[in-house]
């Protein structure tokens, strides 16, 4: 790699970087650093993490018996339903864009910023304006029809805040749309020389994917919150159909965008797994291009699997047939996707630091969700798993168990680039085997309740699936810890933590050629690319 | 068969097919994922940093190509297999939702809180639904406010219900017993509570409570005398002095309308004519009835159409 | 932001003017794929609801206020042309010209509203606007209350647009007469030109969606 970059190794204690240049409240509220947003996205998101992940625990509680007073059915409908909410919109969507996705995109082009810094801080206040809204709404008294909002209870039957959780969640899309808007031209603008489409690493694939999504789909559901708010507010609509409207219309438009979404979920953990087992690996990511297909094909396939989520809604048979073969066929690159990532182990020097165990762990959890919506996508057998405990299961072995691991392995991987602080190592291990074992004990026991019946959204359910309810709550006790934990020896970390070189890890990619935290203009000189991605096996090394 | 501790009874007629289908993906997606588990903690033994393993890899181009074989090997099989299982589950799933032709109807509305039946025969149940065994029963359901969905697990069924619509779901009941009934979509406050029991009944206790019931009167006998309260018969009957479609031998029946198109004479046929008359006018007539929304309930519409059905052609042709 | 046309400054994230300015190009194009994302939802609606209701939505749609709307659509298209000189004389730096276009623009779109705040009184005097007194006496008033529903969305929305579009054309003429664009920068005034246009052409299927084809 020829860069010019300053003292690639040296200790860099007192160095300026964008951290060290201004504490005030001006230069972090109107900064226009994509390093100093992406931090104040992990702060908006943390925060909002912590309030769906109390909303889950409480469900988890109310769980543990099968006619439970711990709190009331109208607060456990509001609950769930703010967990979603929360946990969908306010938590993951943002979670690895908004976050690494920020810090690193300009990084790893070889650029100084994002192509509109402005746009990007607009982004955030967006983010927090209707994360507020929402905030409200949950405040005053919450929300009660599921995250999925279904006409025509939430247009014509509800009583609680369905308008107010509508118009936080709008003006969030908004945040999205400029995130994923400002990360596609900067990818396609402002590549460093050298930097062809083929050298970029798989992170900055996974988010040119996901910001098409995130461009193209959430103006839909903007549009269809829209008109379930104004039904619901002015009592006349397409939904109802007590004028001959169509409440199947709104669940076609809802899904429309709630099925990409899940995508933009999990493609850029997808990216972040990518980047840290080629590093842990010391050796490229096998089949880069069949990886950065499969990751296009996803985002696009993704497009036309909604009616998935339908087989049992009423909508036509023949409709379902296509729908279930395209959902199948969606499938295969995620399929290939694992496969090469196990492939890469091979004729490998695999290490074992926690970002790879939490890598490693998306890896394995990602196989079970993703096997699992095959059942799902099962036209015979969704019938039966259809709104039941299969299907919670089946989305948050994805959305938690590989999104979340994937996310925690990537603020620890680039934990030292963008603090300047090593995290310790043995807690992090601890804890990223710790949730691997909580989140297997909350979510495989779902899979057991959805066969045999239990309903989502049930605070009351019979006494015979007990057990299970309460394997699955325990398993959520230790979820806690391996949450709560890294949080900890994080903030620890920012001033107790060793300091930390410009790479650690030996890792390839342009971030890791400028300091740990970088200066404020990413780098001293513009990079110029001359090698492959991952060019790990070109080393000496023993082969 | 009996339930295992996690496994529920299974005690319709498409039970062993959807139980087979979702074995075999048991095993398809237990041998993968055990597959990749293995390989990973193989390779990361193996090749952990500082191991005697070889890395090389000989001849840069074969190895290149020989992946590249890999790589689409990995991609045609799984993509084989996932077309193969596309095609069983949806034979599966068209024999779950085809309505055998001499299924016998019972009638279903849900509302919030509960589930309402009605039998042709007369009967009126809440929260509970005797069927008899061995027999195709069609339930005929439709939502008085949200959308609820029926579901029941032990027969491997469910079906979402809608306002405003009707959908349907068939079944053959192939185990005497007490089974479990759910709402399963969100319907608000009680949606928990809105559940109920499925008594399958051998044929002499199935006997027995119709002829418990044997004094209420049938659903066409009460939809005929509200027919007569709406004053229907005025332009419907033989002596009516307007120009309007005859209901004998209606049911069933290919309906040629005014635009030009042809639907059938289903119960969403009748429905929609009686509340919404002039959307499919057929063919000859005039756009002149009027609409009687806000004076029936779906219970009583259900009572109507029955009513319509027994003048005739009554071997209704129920779509699902 | 330039101080001064002559000595125009790329933003610093940037290599140099021309990536600056392909950038705000590919971002405006982005910008407006949503856009048509997020009114596309509507006529889907619109068409899906259209198809169930052939009769009324006909009937309703003949209660439309045909004369005022293609006034409308002649004084948008006129505006997107305003809008194009104005691109053109920004980039061969007539200053004076193009502040006159863009106020011309401005002008025509002003004027697009306050036609429309025409049809729309015009609109609840005939008892027309959806749960404000709305009177139909014909068959299916429920369906053509329906159409009246859609047709103060989409066009509510769209008047938005128009509003917001008129704000930041205002802003552009105003930079423009202190002397903020030349020919090489006038980024600005080609990114709102686009969206403008796109204004333009949305009203395109809104007026012959709403208004012509469905009177058949």
């Amino acid at each position: 790699m020829n860069s010019a970059v300053i003292g690639a190794n040296e200790n860099i204690a007192s160095h300026e970087n964008y951290l060290s240049s201004g504490w005030n409240w001006r230069s972090w509220l109107l900064t226009l650093d994509h390093k100093r947003i992406g931090i104040l996205y992990v702060v908006s998101i943390t925060l909002l993490f912590g309030i769906g992940g109390a909303a889950a625990a409480l469900i988890r509680l109310d769980l543990l018996t099968p006619h439970s007073q711990l709190v009331s059915i109208e607060t456990y409908n509001k609950l769930f339903t703010m967990h979603g909410v929360i946990m969908v919109w306010f938590f993951l969507i943002p979670s690895i864009p908004a976050t690494l996705g920020n810090f690193l995109i300009p990084m790893m082009v070889g650029a100084r910023d994002l192509a509109f810094p402005r746009l990007n801080l607009l982004s955030w206040y967006l983010f927090v304006f209707g994360a507020l809204f929402t905030i409200y709404a949950l405040l005053s008294g919450g929300d009660d029809t599921g995250w999925t909002m279904y006409a025509p209870y939430s247009t014509s039957f509800s009583t609680s805040h369905v308008f107010a959780v509508a118009t936080g969640v709008f003006i969030a899309g908004f945040s999205s749309i400029l995130t994923g808007l400002n990360f596609i031209v900067t990818v396609h603008e402002m590549r460093a020389p050298g930097m062809t489409w083929f050298r970029l690493p798989l992170f900055i694939w996974a988010m040119y994917a996901t910001s098409l999504i995130l461009v193209l789909a959430t103006p839909v559901l903007a549009m269809t919150l829209m008109l379930m708010g104004i039904e619901r507010t002015f009592g006349i609509g397409v939904f109802d159909p007590g004028l001959g409207g169509d409440p199947l219309l709104f669940q076609h438009l809802f899904w429309f965008y709630s099925h990409p979404a899940v995508y933009i979920m999990v493609v850029p953990a997808m990216g972040v797994a990518s980047e840290i087992i080629s590093c842990f690996c010391r050796n490229p990511v096998f089949g880069y291009r069949f990886m950065a297909y499969a990751i296009l094909a996803i985002a696009a396939f993704g497009f036309v699997v909604w009616g998935h989520h339908m087989f049992v809604s009423g909508q036509s048979a023949y409709a379902g047939t296509v729908f279930s073969l395209l959902t199948f066929l969606v499938s295969v690159p995620s399929a290939i996707k694992v496969f090469n990532w196990t492939a890469t182990l091979y004729k490998a020097h695999v290490s074992f630091e926690a970002p790879m165990l939490y890598a490693l762990g998306f890896v394995g959890l990602f196989t079970i969700g993703g096997l699992t919506g095959l059942f799902l996508a099962s036209l015979g057998l969704d019938e039966q798993l259809h709104d039941t405990y299969f299907v919670v299961a089946h989305f948050h072995y994805i959305m938690v168990g590989a999104a979340v691991m994937a996310f925690f392995g990537g603020i620890h991987f680039w934990w030292p680039k963008i603090t300047g602080r090593m995290y310790p190592e043995g807690w992090a291990r601890f804890c990223a085997i710790l949730t691997f074992i909580g989140f297997n004990l909350t979510f495989f026991p779902q899979f057991i309740l959805g066969y045999l019946g239990m309903p989502r959204r049930y605070p009351d359910y019979p006494p015979e699936f007990q057990v299970w309810n309460v394997l699955s709550s325990a398993g959520s006790s230790l979820l806690v810890f391996g949450y709560v934990l890294p949080l900890a020896y994080l903030l620890w970390s920012l001033k107790y933590g060793a300091k930390a070189p410009a790479n650690p890890w030996d890792a390839k990619g342009l971030e890791w050629q400028t300091e740990s935290p970088p200066p404020t203009e990413n780098f001293h000189t513009t990079p110029i690319v001359t090698e492959e991605a991952y060019a790990y096996r070109t080393e000496s090394a023993h082969g | 068969m009996d339930a295992l501790p996690f496994f529920p009874v299974r005690a319709s007629t498409i039970g062993g097919p959807i139980d087979d289908l979702y074995f075999a993906w048991l095993i398809l997606s237990g041998v993968v994922a055990l597959a990749v588990a293995v390989l990973i903690v193989w390779f990361a033994i193996r090749y952990r940093r500082g191991s005697p393993a070889s890395r090389a890899i000989a001849d840069a181009a074969t190895h290149a190509r020989t992946m590249h074989h890999i790589e689409i090997t990995w991609t045609i099989v799984p993509m084989a297999l996932f077309l193969g299982m596309f095609v069983w589950s949806a034979e599966v799933y068209y024999d779950a939702v085809r309505v055998p032709k001499d299924a016998l109807p019972i009638y279903v509305v849900a509302k919030q809180w509960m589930w309402h039946a009605e039998h042709p025969a007369g009967e009126r149940e809440i929260n509970e639904l005797h069927v008899p065994l061995n027999r195709p029963v069609v339930l005929v359901m439709t939502s008085q406010d949200v959308i609820h969905s029926l579901s029941i697990p032990d027969f491997r069924i469910k079906q979402d219900v809608l306002p405003g619509r009707y959908t349907t779901l068939s079944f053959t009941a192939n185990r005497p017993g007490e089974y479990r009934l759910y709402c399963t979509q969100f319907c608000g406050t009680s949606h928990s509570n809105m559940v109920g029991r499925v008594l399958v009944m051998e044929p002499v206790a199935y006997e027995e409570w119709l002829s418990a019931h044997a004094n209420v009167p049938t659903m066409a006998s009460r939809g005929e005398r509200r027919y007569r309260e709406l004053g229907c018969d005025g332009c419907h009957g033989a002596q009516a002095a307007v120009h309007a479609p005859k209901l004998e031998g209606l049911f069933g029946r290919p309906v040629p309308l005014r635009d030009g198109r042809t639907v059938l004479a289903d119960e969403r046929f009748i429905r929609a004519a009686v509340l919404l008359p002039n959307q499919d006018v057929p063919a000859g007539y005039e756009a002149s009835m009027p609409s009687f929304r806000g004076q029936i309930g779906e219970e009583e519409l259900l009572e109507i159409i029955e009513y319509v059905k027994s003048k005739g052609n009554a071997t209704p042709e129920v779509l699902p | 932001m330039a101080e001064h046309a002559a000595t125009f400054a790329h933003q610093h994230q940037f290599d140099d003017a021309e990536q600056q300015r392909t950038a705000a190009n590919l971002g405006i194009w982005l910008f407006l794929a949503t856009e048509i994302l997020f009114f596309g939802v509507l006529f889907a609606a619109y068409a899906i609801t259209r198809v169930r209701f052939p009769e009324a939505f006909a009937a309703a749609s003949r209660l439309t206020n045909l004369p005022l709307a293609g006034i409308n659509t002649a004084v948008l298209i006129t505006s997107s042309l305003s809008m194009a000189l104005a691109v053109h004389a920004a980039r061969h730096g007539a200053r004076r010209a193009l502040v006159g276009w863009l106020s011309l623009t401005v002008a025509l779109g002003v004027a697009f509203l306050a036609i429309k705040g025409v049809e729309y009184r015009i609109d609840f005097l005939e008892h027309l606007v959806p749960r404000l007194d709305f009177r139909y006496e014909g068959p299916q008033a429920d369906q053509v209350e329906l159409f009246f529903y859609m047709y103060f969305f989409i066009t509510g929305v769209h008047a938005l647009h128009v509003l917001i579009g008129i704000g930041c054309i205002a802003t552009i003429a105003v930079m423009a007469s202190r002397g903020r664009f030349g020919p090489d920068y006038y980024t600005p005034v080609d990114v709102t030109g686009l969206y403008w246009h796109l204004v333009d052409v949305i009203w395109l299927f809104v007026f012959p969606v709403l208004y012509l084809v469905s009177r058949s």
